[in-house]
């Protein structure tokens, strides 16, 4: 195997980088942090696409990165926030059990995506493929973490940085979808946001709070 | 030109029904609306009799045996609940829960969900797929939550996170597809998400890359299916949420998203050459089909008896889908349309007859042939028709999986047997009570429509007898693309 080039080197650092801050959102408590994590992936993002870009020499990718830095570092974290300062849970404090034993799952889903990624790597033409992987594991990470927390808020975050996983995974693999594929993509994540928004009021009209355990009734019975 | 008709009226009747729908002829209007789709599908089906496949759009869209008969089953259901819904809600809203702002919502979503449904079906293009799906996940979800009680906001947060979640899950199964498929048939350009150029190409497609596309798909895709143990949204989405939607979201969305992991499956199985997907279909669903009949006996609930059910039939399709080989796929197909039009019906039925006793749960419904003959026989029939009674057409599809499970699969027999035997004990032991029995129920303010019921099981039992030519050559023509 050649070395690998300076470009792909410091795509691989960036990579590490959306890795770290998923476990950083696994362990964060405090929902206005939690949006500064989800801001800090969108750069990253933002800047392994520009990468991709220059290196490849592709002028839609140039387009995607301009997209993903109004959206995702832009519009979605100004939406978040504002939710977050009319429902007044700016501050609100998420108690999370047994931080030590998410972290291990964590890691274990880590270690299960670079596994399952190994035979697409193996194949891999380019170095860009080898973070497959990574994307993978920012993409279990984000559904542990929606598993794991019990506040609406807060799901929804993990539901964003699942998507973040999704973007990497499209940009670093395969030089990004299609630019009309990835606009609708871009849409329905928007408007998803919004209905998810437009939830959160419905949820504490009646449940006078954003705590998943109100939402516990339906069960088989 | 009549691709863009069918996808063109519903996108068109939800900013129209969005921008004038708090006035009061919003219903016939949906109507109305629904009828002019079903009238272009109706010309799009003539000219593919006439002249066969088609492709439109720099071949964005295609139509051809496979879909072709789910988008007039798309369209013909989407009218028929329009009908259905158009007295429903206004007794519903007689009955104060809901206001004019709502209905609005409503009226409008719906349309969006239609035209959500119709691109995923004709569209070529395995990205426009997953976006179309997203789209209609979104447009439900305001759907299932319209009553805005505390159940079902539940229900509905519930649907959006277990289903978003899935959704996801395909995205990167598709993203995978593509990482395959860009060095066979160029990056950057649209070819390599194109169904028709990824069939054309599937022998020469990186095996493992797509074995774990489909494993990821299926997942996705099949949350939304409602494939057992990733249903969990399904019964409360439709208990929850207002009758017509139950109808449409049974009847219509999950064979969309069987039909999404199908189009994949066809792929996965030219790459990968070994049965592995279809080992997996049926592990799915005889796992969908035996859960859910066990589900059955606890449920207390009609809407969620019924949504129960209608996981063990799509859990029927997928493992005959599984087994694969023309007979199994054929029966799989019949099975899906005479599914969706039966489904669509019991809803309909009890739909009404839960606002005749005013309760959802069935100790309270009593009595349906003394109040509204039309309502009791209408559930009484459905209910024999989904248990495959014969005439009927279930009957017809679910002996074909039978037989072929017995000849291909024989351990697989006795567990199809068994659940069917058992489900037609829970179901037909809770309806036999709430159709006959005595009531004191006052009868409905707005007659009820009916028409829908009787049209769709007039339709099952024709099919039961006998398959129209087209249709049973559509059916051999799409069981044939899961011949390997």
């Amino acid at each position: 195997m050649p070395a690998p080039t300076f470009s792909a080197q410091v795509l691989q650092t960036l990579a590490g980088a959306l890795l770290l801050i998923s476990f950083a959102m696994l362990a964060e408590r405090r929902s206005r942090h939690l949006v500064t994590l989800l801001i800090w992936q969108g750069a990253v993002l933002v800047t392994s696409t520009l990468l991709v870009a220059a290196t490849a020499h592709l002028p839609h990718l140039f387009f995607s990165a301009v997209l993903t830095l109004v959206l995702k570092v832009g519009v979605l974290p100004w939406i978040l926030l504002r939710l977050m300062r009319r429902l007044g849970i700016e501050r609100d404090n998420e108690p999370l059990v047994n931080v030590p034993t998410l972290m291990l799952v964590g890691l274990g889903l880590v270690i299960f995506a670079f596994g399952l990624a190994q035979p697409v790597t193996a194949l891999a033409t380019t170095v860009i493929r080898q973070t497959l992987g990574i994307a993978l594991a920012v993409i279990l990470l984000a559904l542990l973490m929606i598993l794991a927390r019990r506040k609406a808020f807060t799901q929804v975050i993990g539901f964003l940085a699942l998507e973040n996983g999704l973007f990497f995974a499209a940009t670093t693999t395969t030089y990004g979808m299609p630019m009309v594929v990835e606009l609708g993509i871009a849409l329905d994540v928007l408007v998803g946001v919004f209905i998810f928004g437009v939830f959160f009021f419905h949820i504490r009209e009646q449940f006078d709070s954003l705590d998943l355990h109100h939402l516990e009734s339906l069960k088989e019975d | 030109m009549e691709i863009a008709l069918v996808v063109g009226f519903p996108l068109v009747g939800a900013a129209l029904l969005a921008l004038t729908g708090a006035q009061r002829r919003a219903p016939e209007l949906n109507v109305a609306i629904s009828l002019a789709t079903l009238l272009a599908v109706a010309a799009l089906v003539v000219r593919v009799i006439r002249g066969g496949p088609i492709s439109a759009f720099d071949e964005q869209f295609f139509i051809d045996p496979f879909n072709v008969f789910l988008v007039a089953l798309t369209a013909l259901v989407g009218f028929t609940t329009a009908v259905f819904s158009r007295p429903y809600m206004r007794i519903e809203a007689a009955h104060g829960r809901l206001t004019e702002r709502r209905l609005r919502l409503y009226h409008s979503m719906y349309q969006l969900f239609m035209a959500a449904m119709l691109v995923a079906l004709t569209t070529n293009n395995l990205g426009f797929l997953w976006v179309a799906m997203e789209a209609a996940t979104l447009s439900t979800v305001l759907l299932v939550s319209l009553y805005r009680t505390r159940a079902s906001i539940e229900a509905a947060w519930k649907y959006f996170i277990l289903c978003g979640v899935g959704i996801a899950l395909a995205l990167f199964g598709t993203i995978l597809l593509y990482v395959a498929a860009e060095g066979q048939l160029g990056g950057n350009g649209m070819s390599a998400l194109l169904w028709t150029h990824l069939d054309a190409a599937k022998g020469q497609l990186e095996p493992t890359v797509i074995g774990l596309a489909f494993v990821f798909l299926l997942v996705g895709y099949g949350t939304k299916v409602g494939l057992a143990p990733l249903h969990n949204w399904l019964p409360d989405a439709h208990a929850e949420g207002p009758t017509p939607v139950s109808a449409v979201l049974s009847g219509l969305l999950l064979n969309v998203a069987l039909y999404a992991v199908l189009r994949c499956k066809i792929i996965a199985d030219g790459a990968l050459h070994s049965d592995l997907p279809g080992r997996m279909l049926m592990g799915f669903g005889l796992l969908s089909v035996v859960w859910a009949t066990f589900f059955l006996w606890r449920q207390r609930d009609i809407k969620r008896l019924f949504a129960y059910s209608s996981i063990e039939h799509m859990g029927i399709m997928t493992f005959a889908f599984g087994m694969g080989g023309p007979v199994a796929s054929f029966a799989g197909l019949l099975h899906m349309t005479v599914h969706s039009l039966t489904k669509s019906a019991i809803f309909f039925a009890a739909g009404h007859a839960a606002q005749t006793a005013g309760t959802q749960r069935m100790d309270g419904i009593r009595g349906l042939l003394a109040t509204h003959p039309s309502v009791g026989w209408g559930l009484m029939l459905g209910t024999l028709a989904i248990l495959g009674m014969p005439p009927f057409g279930v009957f017809t599809s679910e002996y074909l999986v039978l037989t072929t499970a017995m000849r291909d699969h024989p351990w697989a027999t006795p567990i199809l047997l068994v659940s069917l035997a058992v489900a037609f004990a829970a179901i037909f032991g809770r309806v036999q009570p709430m159709v006959f029995g005595e009531t004191q129920a006052p009868a409905l303010p707005h007659p009820p429509s009916l028409l829908p019921v009787f049209v769709h099981l007039g339709l099952v039992l024709a099919l039961g007898i006998s398959i129209p030519a087209a249709l049973s050559e559509w059916y051999r023509l799409a069981a044939h693309l899961f011949v390997r």
